[in-house]
């Protein structure tokens, strides 16, 4: 009787995911012509804060591969962007390697680092993960300025680099092909992650997330992936930090405070942990709404940007995401029954 | 297909659209308006500075009401940067692309203005004023478009030579300094005037802003010999070194970086006594020093807070600093007489001549030209009595390098 019962479901399932399959590309196609859209609509300026608001969505998802999805807690991923930063603005600037591959070199060095990270990180429970990386975050600042590396570094100075020119004699000016530049990398690494985070690893994340003891009890490797989920994070937040010294076209100490680390969380938080899509919500609230709260008040912008805050976790409490999610989940989970009974009938 | 035509000459207007209609004049200037744009750090570590800003808001909607500048009305818009130079990048864009102002004005910080630098003068907008100490703005070679405001570090540090030299031709100089910009300033603007004889007069130790303390450096170039002392030292750091040289006994000619002679951050936690003939220097009249009760300059000064920033509290020095850079710059706007294009007001910018500024020194004055970006190159000498700083002696002058 169940079986009878349970096959054609099953079958359905199965046909609905060919579907889905055979539409995935298609879709990905849409999104990233959308997201490439900007590139001829808006101007200098716009473009330039766009750009910035892709940046910060890459960084914000490789913090949320490791806090959102493995439970592991990091107020230091600001630490990542600005070695990813220092990479390619030293390649650029002293050792002329062209812009496009600094970004390789940028996520060996990060995933290294954040392999080092995750070391020390297994032993730590989550506040105190928390408080570790929150030093990295301190201290890397000081040690961007220190005697020993200013040759490469600058110093307080800081390194300038040159904003790329468009490729192939393209008919773009340079903010317009940063923009697409920007986005092609943030998509490709974006698709990847989702890939990762769909898979057998994605699950035993969240499974070491939510229960560790059962996780490891089935065979998990939970040192192996903790660490290396780490590497990973590190990795994508080290790029958008390379991307963004390409776009900024300046590094200085300065540039990479502890608010970077916070502003990354915050973003994360407002997005949506352990979800993709809010990630990009998460970078475009970050740039823009700091702006929006200054016109509000010049007096105290920080007061607005709290009551902005505040107010947006008390509207969507799980985040940009989860309110897409509670918008959309049922509408799915109405059309899948409809489905399902109409096959059922058949 | 429609669409897509419809949508490529749309875009195609939107880029040529603002070539033509500003192909002939300057942004940001017509004629009944002028707009300035500014960044400051309203948020963030160095909000304090965000004073500055909010009287320059005032400021210029005073001057507007009193009729503006040859007919037309000031927009002064100010964004805030956090202090964080990624943001400063954003906020230059915003104004210069989208508010389409004419010129930038007073944007503060050094790390936040080097950000910004190379777009500005690409761009050949003019960069003026700029609220910050370090020497490079005055680089009129490099960066033409870019123009500083306040005595350089390195022109501060050339004063103190300059009258080191005078008062003791053969004295044995140790120089302390914090290892960045900042603190390198003063070894340039003691080798300045020393020139050749840096090497045999001066002798340097250095600091990191990490390191603990500063008593190993004061205690080395004790046992060098030297009678004077010149430290370019963060307040917390320049308190170190007071209390040190006069626990080991060691009575030098004693000079201090202006950055660090608060008498709350540095002189009390120093030890006031500990201080006493410590030399420092100033170009700003100090708002709670009773010499200026009756000085037409702060009394200007004065009736304009009162009537216009009530509430505002007056022993805040940014108040002074940012009236006196606002009244530069009107000055120039003055000269720019009817033609507010960005050539001419360069042109004007670098052309000041002994202009009298209210809340500056007596005896200081703004001088600028083609070859001289360092507006206020004068200082008047102060010293420390155990209780206030004393100015004395006559203003004098950096040297022209």
């Amino acid at each position: 009787m169940s079986a009878s019962k349970g096959l054609p479901v099953a079958a359905a399932r199965g046909a609905e995911q060919v579907a889905g399959h055979s539409w995935a590309p298609l879709v990905i196609l849409v999104l990233l012509l959308l997201a490439l859209a900007p590139a001829f609509l808006v101007e200098g300026y716009r473009l330039f804060q766009l750009t910035l608001a892709v940046i910060y969505a890459l960084a914000i998802l490789g913090l949320n591969i490791v806090t959102g999805y493995n439970g592991q807690i990091s107020l230091g991923h600001g630490a990542f962007y600005a070695v990813g930063a220092y990479t390619a603005a030293i390649l650029m600037a002293h050792f002329e390697v062209p812009y496009w591959a600094t970004l390789p070199v940028a996520a060996l060095v990060c995933a290294a680092l954040g392999y080092g990270i995750g070391f020390p990180a297994l032993r730590l429970g989550s506040l105190y993960l928390a408080l570790t990386t929150f030093s990295l975050a301190v201290a890397v600042p000081q040690i961007l300025k220190y005697k020993a590396f200013e040759d490469w570094t600058g110093g307080v100075q800081g390194l300038f680099i040159f904003k790329p020119d468009p490729p192939f004699g393209l008919p773009l000016s340079n903010d317009q092909w940063m923009y697409i530049f920007t986005v092609l990398v943030a998509a490709t690494l974006f698709i990847l992650s989702w890939n990762l985070l769909r898979s057998r690893i994605g699950r035993a994340l969240l499974a070491i997330r939510d229960q560790p003891v059962a996780a490891e009890a089935m065979g998990m490797n939970l040192a192996q992936l903790k660490t290396r989920t780490f590497a990973v994070s590190a990795m994508i937040t080290g790029i958008a930090g390379a991307l963004s010294a390409i776009a900024v076209e300046f590094v200085s100490p300065d540039s990479f405070s502890v608010i970077l680390s916070i502003t990354l969380f915050v973003g994360m938080v407002v997005g949506g942990v352990a979800s993709i899509l809010g990630t990009v919500f998460g970078g475009l609230f970050v740039v823009f709404v700091p702006n929006l709260a200054e016109d509000i008040s010049k007096a105290a912008p920080g007061v607005i940007y709290g009551i902005i805050l505040i107010a947006f976790l008390f509207l969507l409490p799980t985040g940009f995401a989860g309110f897409l999610r509670r918008l959309v989940v049922p509408l799915l989970r109405r059309r899948r029954s409809a489905q399902a009974m109409s096959s059922n009938g058949r | 297909m429609l669409n897509r035509r419809s949508f490529l000459a749309a875009s195609a207007a939107t880029l040529a659209a603002p070539r033509i209609l500003h192909a002939a004049d300057t942004p940001g200037v017509t004629a009944t308006e002028i707009k300035i744009g500014n960044i400051m750090p309203y948020s963030g570590p160095a909000s304090a500075y965000g004073a500055i800003g909010k009287l320059q808001q005032v400021f210029f909607r005073v001057v507007n009401e009193q009729g503006g500048i040859a007919g037309r009305k000031i927009n002064y818009i100010t964004y805030d940067d956090g202090y964080s130079p990624p943001k400063t990048v954003e906020q230059a864009r915003r104004l210069i692309e989208q508010d389409r102002v004419a010129y930038l004005f007073n944007t503060l910080g050094t790390p936040t203005n080097s950000a910004i630098l190379r777009y500005v003068n690409q761009r050949k907008v003019p960069h003026v004023f700029l609220a910050t100490g370090a020497d490079k703005w005055g680089d009129y070679k490099e960066h033409p478009w870019t123009i500083g405001w306040q005595p350089s570090y390195r022109t501060e540090a050339q004063i103190y030579t300059k009258y080191m030299l005078e008062q003791k031709p053969d004295a044995k100089l140790a120089l302390l300094y914090q290892n960045d910009d900042f603190g390198k300033d003063y070894v340039l603007g003691v080798r300045d005037i020393l020139g050749d004889r840096f090497d045999q007069m001066v002798k340097t130790a250095s600091y990191e802003v990490t390191d603990a303390t500063i008593d190993s450096q004061v205690v080395s170039l004790q046992t060098t010999g030297a009678d004077v002392l010149l430290v370019g030292a963060t307040p917390k750091f320049a308190a170190q070194t007071i209390r040190k040289v006069y626990d080991i006994g060691w009575r030098p000619m004693f000079f201090m970086t202006n950055v660090s002679i608060s008498v709350g951050a540095v002189m009390q936690p120093a030890g006031p006594e500990k201080g006493v003939g410590v030399i420092t220097s100033a170009y700003q009249k100090d708002a709670t020093d009773p010499t200026w009760k009756d000085d037409p300059g702060m009394t200007e000064w004065r009736n304009f807070m009162n009537k216009h920033m009530p509430d505002a509290d007056q022993t805040v020095g940014e108040y002074v600093y940012g009236y006196g850079v606002s009244k530069t710059l009107m000055q120039v706007l003055r000269q720019c007489g009817n033609d507010f294009s960005r050539e001419n007001f360069m042109k004007q910018v670098t052309n000041l001549r002994n202009v009298e500024i209210p809340t500056l020194l007596p005896g200081i004055r703004v001088n600028t030209s083609p070859t001289n970006y360092h507006p206020i190159r004068q200082m008047q000498l102060q010293r420390w009595t155990g209780s206030t700083w004393e100015r004395f002696g006559n203003v004098i002058e950096g040297a022209q390098i």
